[in-house]
């Protein structure tokens, strides 16, 4: 079973190798005397994403790298020789991911699972490609079974670890599914490292990885994902402490960015947690229509109807018919996903009434929406406090509550969404 | 009246306010262990033991702030950091060493309930495991954070030390004297107790709790101040309260006779000046101080240890998505609280040893704790100032020499 020569050329990883295994192991020449012990190994991911690329050898003083292409073999028994001994001393080289200093150890994140994991072990194929031994990484180890092999690695032979530790269940993450975090953004373009992938994730998935990770590694996801995943990510971020931390950690060009892809509610939420100084520099940045909105929501006072509301609605004149409101849905698709009522106003702006939207499908085209309207319209003031609100939702159930000004205009709607907040956080 | 309770309100709110992760940590500090080993050193040394006072509260505040400086300025946990830094061989180390060190703690906070409601012939049998299945439900499915600011304002409690300590007319000149002047014998039952006495202020465990709770309470390089001020008064206060139980002992029951504290009516007899309220009040103070800390010891090492050695943990996981956590965290309570069962268990020396235990573990944390916090690359500009590094240094230099005596007299003493 632990077959180990190089031999079986076609499949792609016909042996194993770990990366604890590949420490220490003895680097011989030519002539096959020893010149060092590996010290470290590492990819090169702006040539290819999961070879490794490099080689450290530690001999006397100095480290010597080995390029890919100067092995012939890697085996544990002989451990590595070399096909070529022109080999260089090693300098730190920034375009290196080497495995064991920047990711044994440390967090990365897994894309599939959906969470932060430390790394414990890399394991690693070696194939024959006809001239040489190419190891390729193939899964980072977290779990048990690596904790063991890295205990006991050294301590034990090699052959009695594996036995040992193959009674453990084993816990491993593909490679094409582990993303680095490097909060250096430069490095980061170096190694060819970027957060595409979360991207595809849920938001609230995203959220929950980010707020396990440090600060730094926060604001460089943040800082590069792009600007809607990145707010729907920090709307899902629960803290709003950690919300506002995050945005004053970015330059306030991408901060605004991301807050004019945010509901406004949510944006002025997080805005008025922040220091004023701050929240002004991402207000200058931003587009005037999204600031308006936002501006006006920071106005009211946190914890009333008006500090609650969002300014994202469809609303329609008192006469309109079905037909019209299908053409003002047609005009509003970002809003259709989470849209449950249209608002009718008078000539003076003032809220007439609410059409639960699932009406529209039974009502005829030319029909007045005035008709469709629930029987009686529930509404409250911008400043009603937060929790006469929650009651409001409560007794009449709710999705949707309009909040009026003085005037009795439509300034904005509450959803269930914002309400179930509320109630969590307490 | 109804003006007194608003006030009494206002105050509270007050004293809400200002609570931090230090603050906290600080009241955890006097948990039983620290109750019981001030208590026995002032009933057996007197006076003696007060210069330690004052090392030990600059050592304290010193390794307080490393902690949260470096919670704050990396924004990760203690155990986080010595992975990273130091590779796994050495935290899986670090970290048996401190599930053993915090294993005998959480014995001794049961051992404080036991001990505390002994008193009222409330049998251990019956306490202990009530105590373990109440702590362990409010941790995993209840909401500790609203029991924990309960348990905060009830340390109030230890104010009747001070006053206890004022009324035992103890011999202030005597107390000032040795609050200054160090007394060093090579007496293994004294150089125990100086052990006893950093080890219970200065707990290993705090430092990895202290830490966490920074990160997790989102505190930042920035507004790094405040907390710092807040974990320097915490650590004042923790002393200051330290000195009033030594105080009140001295007096009451070393300037009787010079004795051994074996159970809590004989520690309670440090609060004799409030009469037949004295065992009341004694009982009632450590059954909070060691519900308390149960309820966040076992809690921090599982945490601690997970977050070290790369597992899930936190109790807003499920059982199946953190199995080690839980297993852990589950252990450390019925362990803990299991062997309190074991008749004959002597409560007191118990957890006094406990005490020991950490002090001598607490030489080898602080090491990691000033090679990482002068890691520039982890802290920028944040390193440590020289002084901290020699008063970081001199602690550990004296924990392993006092550990190294206290190894040598033993067994020259059994020896003989």
């Amino acid at each position: 079973m632990l077959e180990l020569s190089g031999a079986g050329a076609f499949s792609m990883a016909d042996n194993l190798l770990y990366f604890t295994e590949l420490l220490s192991m003895p680097v011989l020449d030519l002539k096959g005397r020893r010149i060092g012990r590996a010290k470290d190994a590492a990819l090169v991911p702006r040539e290819h994403a999961a070879r490794i690329d490099r080689f450290l050898v530690g001999g006397g003083d100095t480290w010597l790298t080995v390029r890919f292409d100067q092995i012939r073999s890697i085996t544990l028994d002989r451990g590595i020789q070399l096909s070529d001994e022109q080999l260089l001393p090693y300098h730190d080289d920034e375009y290196m991911l080497r495995i064991g200093r920047d990711l044994l150890d440390q967090q990365i994140i897994d894309v599939t699972g959906r969470k932060v994991v430390r790394v414990t072990d890399v394991t690693m194929g070696i194939h024959h490609d006809g001239q040489r031994d190419i190891l390729t990484v193939l899964e980072v180890d977290i779990g048990v079974r690596s904790i063991f092999r890295r205990l006991f690695q050294g301590v034990l032979p090699w052959r009695w670890v594996r036995r040992i530790e193959h009674r453990i269940p084993p816990n491993s993450i593909r490679w094409e599914f582990a993303n680095v975090v490097e909060p250096d953004p430069l490095r980061r373009l170096r190694l060819n490292i970027s957060y595409e992938k979360l991207e595809d994730m849920h938001p609230a998935d995203l959220a929950d990885i980010v707020e396990d990770l440090a600060p730094a590694e926060r604001e460089a996801i943040f800082d590069s994902i792009d600007s809607e995943a990145a707010a729907d990510a920090l709307t899902e971020v629960e803290d709003p402490k950690m919300q506002a931390s995050i945005l004053e950690s970015l330059e306030p060009e991408k901060a605004a960015d991301i807050v004019e892809e945010m509901a406004p509610d949510e944006a002025a939420d997080i805005l008025s947690e922040m220091q004023e100084e701050s929240s002004g520099e991402i207000l200058d940045e931003m587009d005037s229509e999204p600031k308006i909105d936002v501006q006006e929501l920071l106005e009211f006072e946190e914890d009333t109807a008006g500090g609650l509301m969002n300014t994202e609605y469809v609303v329609l004149h008192d006469n309109a018919t079905v037909t019209d409101a299908m053409a003002a849905l047609k005009g509003n698709e970002e809003l259709l996903e989470s849209l449950n009522t249209l608002f009718l106003i008078d000539e003076e702006e003032r809220l007439t009434a609410a059409i639960p939207l699932a009406r529209l499908f039974l009502a005829r085209g030319d029909g007045r929406l005035k008709e469709l309207a629930s029987e009686t319209l529930i509404q409250v003031t911008v400043d009603e406090t937060q929790d006469r609100v929650t009651e409001f939702f409560d007794k009449y159930n709710l999705l949707t509550l309009p909040v009026v000004d003085d005037e009795g205009k439509l300034a904005g709607v509450i959803t269930a969404d914002d309400i179930i907040s509320i109630l969590r956080q307490k | 009246m109804r003006k007194t309770l608003e006030r009494f309100r206002y105050h509270i709110l007050v004293f809400l306010a200002v609570l931090g992760p230090g603050f906290i940590t600080a009241m955890v500090d006097n948990d039983s262990g620290g109750i019981y080993t001030y208590s026995a050193a002032g009933a057996k040394y007197g006076y003696l033991p007060l210069w330690t006072l004052l090392p030990i509260t600059v050592v304290l505040i010193i390794t307080q702030e490393m902690c949260s400086r470096m919670g704050a300025v990396t924004g990760k946990g203690l155990s986080d950091l010595i992975r990273e830094e130091f590779g796994l061989r050495i935290t899986f180390l670090l970290m048996a060493l401190l599930v053993l060190a915090n294993f005998t703690n959480v014995m001794a906070e049961f051992a404080g309930v036991a001990s505390s409601l002994e008193i009222f012939g409330i049998s251990r049998y019956i306490s202990v495991p009530l105590a373990a299945i109440g702590v362990w439900l409010l941790v995993v499915k209840g909401n500790y954070t609203s029991v924990e600011k309960v348990f905060l304002f009830a340390s109030v409690i230890y104010v009747t030390y001070i006053i206890s300590g004022i009324l035992v007319k103890p011999d202030w000149k005597s107390a000032a004297i040795n609050s200054v002047r160090p007394i060093l014998m090579l007496d293994s039952g004294y150089i125990y107790m100086l052990i006893g006495m950093v080890g219970t202020t200065i707990a290993p465990w705090m430092q990895f709790y202290l830490q966490s709770a920074v990160v997790e309470k989102g505190i930042t390089a920035k507004d790094y101040a405040a907390s710092r001020l807040e974990v320097t008064v915490g650590c004042i206060m923790t002393n200051v309260i330290a000195f009033f139980i030594i105080v009140a002992c001295a007096g009451a029951i070393w300037s009787v006779a010079p004795r051994d504290i074996n159970d809590a009516s004989e520690a309670a007899l440090g609060l004799k000046p409030f009469g037949q309220y004295a065992v009341l009040l004694f009982s009632a103070g450590l059954l909070n101080a060691s519900i308390f800390a149960a309820s966040i010891l076992p809690l921090s090492t599982a945490y601690s240890v997970c977050e070290g050695l790369g597992f899930e943990a936190g109790v807003n996981r499920r059982m199946s998505e953190a199995p080690v956590f839980y297993f852990l965290y589950t252990s450390l309570i019925v362990v803990g609280a299991g062997v309190v069962l074991i008749p004959g268990f002597p409560l007191v020396r118990m957890i006094l040893l406990s005490q020991v235990a950490n002090g001598v573990l607490l030489p080898f944390i602080l090491i990691f704790m000033v090679i990482l916090i002068n890691k520039r690359e982890l802290m920028g500009d944040w390193v440590n100032p020289r002084w901290f590094n020699l008063a970081s240094w001199a602690t550990v230099v004296i924990m392993i020499g006092l550990t190294l005596a206290l190894v040598g007299i033993t067994i020259r003493g059994g020896a003989s």
